[in-house]
């Protein structure tokens, strides 16, 4: 555990190995006082510095290695799900992953992007960097979605489509605009969650919905603040200030008027607590599509072209 | 071998930029061949020697595609508003200003109404002379609009994209341009309209994964850059230099994303007759 800890977050680990060393100790000193104490300490810390994070130190949350994925969401927050494989076109890509699950009592098709948690693993995702077969695979279980009338989540989390040869030679861009064009036009709900990295075009490419959330310590921008540095600044030594620059976080995004609602995340962020993240962002998830379902098809395809129709800001 | 010799001898330098210098004379990028500027002009910027195609912007395409003076443009005034005051190593502000006072454009696109061999017609023409050609919110919302115009007048639609991506000064709002103007061409699409999308040099990035893709018909110019990640990004990824012609219009054509490439000379005839077969 020690190794995946951030610079802002170690004064509250050593605060708590302090308390756990302290609870160690003899029953008879009479510490509980102090244990006490510094249990309210720690908790106020946690406050002032998670409300406190500047927009990197969000970036480094949402890329934090213990951080829930896709599929943890999945198994976390669903039953009976049934995942479904391959672009029917090329082969299948395990960077987006999807199926049938069950959420509560409503049938829905989940798919999203998905990391590794070891060298083997991210090797095997991709590092959640889909070719263009994983948005292939993704607009096929969206049409089956589509067809026998079940709503779709999407969860968003990669750095970025795969910038790779292949990638070019099977058309990275036309199978995200595609999917831009057919996600808009999904006679279904669509639900958008970011859940951790929304980097551009990779990000975007099953990204558009009816309802766009983001838990609390995400971002989603155009760039990564690494590349934007490196473009804007010549240089990767500012991606602090390309990350406050870019205005990506969860907060900014709805100040924007891009996302409609913030998810808030356990203290000290989801990998604090990956049940209790799943509990929270299922229970939004049903309300959403609750009032989603009211909605006719028309509708539906109205209010997601109308949405994204309104974002942005220009002087006429 | 020295110390300060390069090692990674399968690195080499990005492509060379082009752009036309000012003057009455110009050497062409491609075969260094002196051309004079109004033998150019009339070969529709295209070396008579080696068939370069000289990259040019909206008031060259508007000339060369639409019928003489039937250009009417739409939202001329639409400018950025700089939403996130973007700073970096300058003011977006003062990028904004640069760009307007060198180019004296608006931004990176421009909309009107026209027509092709007497066949009225939306049309927008990109310009990569003005940051890059990048979309952000008023190139979005001028596509968009431009959509609507062609629907509301049961016109064709065409758009001449030359476009290095997105806009980084408007962060995700220029992201959420792509799906805008993705989303808007489900409505023409429904109604049966044609859109026909010219690629030229460049289209890469949001551009190429938004509308430049989607067109019923996409044309390439020879030998532009088309693609997604820029090749630059793509050779850090995989280390080695990429093979020649990759992303080129010949290699998307090879690869299915293209249905043709056409001399710039013969763009307004092609783009014509298609319009003659699909309404």
């Amino acid at each position: 555990m020690i190794n995946n800890i951030l610079d802002f977050e170690k004064p509250i680990v050593e605060l708590e190995q302090k308390i756990e060393e302290m609870k160690k100790l003899d029953d008879n000193l009479d510490i509980k006082e102090e244990i006490k104490t510094l249990e309210e300490k720690i908790n106020h810390l946690k406050k002032s510095v998670y409300e406190n994070l500047t927009r990197w130190q969000r970036v480094q949350l949402a890329r934090h290695p213990q951080r829930p994925y896709t599929l943890d969401y999945i198994y976390n927050m669903t039953e009976d799900f049934v995942e479904l494989h391959g672009d029917r076109l090329f082969r299948d890509d395990k960077a987006i992953v999807g199926g049938l699950a069950k959420l509560g009592n409503e049938k829905v098709m989940i798919i999203g992007h998905q990391k590794g948690r070891d060298t083997k693993s991210n090797l095997y995702r991709n590092f959640g960097m889909p070719n263009p077969e994983g948005y292939r695979k993704a607009l096929r279980l969206m049409k089956m979605a589509e067809k026998f009338n079940i709503p779709i989540i999407t969860m968003l989390d990669t750095p970025g489509a795969y910038p790779g040869l292949e990638a070019e030679e099977r058309g990275q861009a036309e199978a995200i605009a595609r999917n831009l064009f057919e996600m808009s036009k999904m006679r279904v709900p669509i639900i958008v969650v970011i859940i951790g990295e929304g980097a551009s075009g990779g990000a975007l490419g099953i990204g558009v919905g009816n309802r766009v959330l983001m838990l609390e310590n995400t971002w989603y921008s155009v760039i990564s603040p690494e590349s934007c540095s490196s473009i804007l600044w010549r240089s990767w030594e500012y991606k602090e200030q390309a990350a406050e620059a870019l205005k990506l976080t969860a907060k900014d995004l709805l100040e924007l008027k891009i996302i409609d609602r913030i998810i808030p995340e356990p203290l000290g962020g989801a990998h604090k607590n990956q049940e209790e993240m799943a509990k929270i962002l299922k229970e939004v998830l049903l309300e959403e599509l609750a009032a989603l379902k009211k909605m006719k098809p028309e509708k539906l395809v109205e209010d997601r072209i109308e949405k994204f129709g309104a974002m942005g800001v220009y002087i006429e | 071998m020295g110390w300060f010799n390069r090692k990674k001898k399968h690195i080499a330098p990005t492509t060379k930029k082009t752009v036309i210098p000012d003057g009455q004379w110009v050497k062409c990028d491609d075969c260094g061949e002196l051309l004079h500027v109004k033998q150019l002009e009339v070969n529709s910027w295209v070396c008579l020697k080696c068939n370069h195609h000289f990259r040019i912007g909206s008031e060259e395409y508007i000339k060369i595609l639409l019928d003489e003076n039937s250009f009417k443009e739409t939202e001329k005034k639409m400018r950025s508003a700089n939403p996130l005051e973007f700073v970096d190593t300058k003011d977006y502000n003062e990028r904004l200003k640069t760009s307007m006072k060198k180019t004296g454009l608006n931004d990176a696109v421009r909309t009107g109404i026209g027509k092709i061999n007497g066949k009225k017609v939306a049309f927008a023409a990109m310009d990569f002379k003005f940051i890059g050609g990048s979309m952000g919110s008023v190139v979005g919302e001028k596509i968009a609009r431009i959509i609507d115009k062609a629907l509301e007048n049961k016109i064709p639609l065409i758009i001449v994209s030359q476009s290095g991506g997105a806009r980084m000064m408007e962060g995700a709002l220029s992201l959420m341009q792509l799906a805008k103007t993705s989303a808007r061409l489900t409505r023409l699409a429904d109604a049966h309209i044609p859109y026909i999308s010219i690629l030229t040099d460049p289209t890469t990035g949001g551009t190429t994964a938004s509308y430049a893709m989607l067109g019923d018909i996409n044309i390439a110019e020879p030998k532009a850059l088309i693609g997604f990640a820029g090749p630059r990004v793509i050779k850090q990824t995989i280390g080695r230099d990429l093979p020649k012609g990759f992303q080129r219009s010949e290699f998307l054509l090879e690869k299915g994303f293209v249905d043709m490439i056409v001399n710039r000379k013969e763009l307004k005839d092609k783009i014509s007759l298609l319009l003659d077969f699909l309404g």
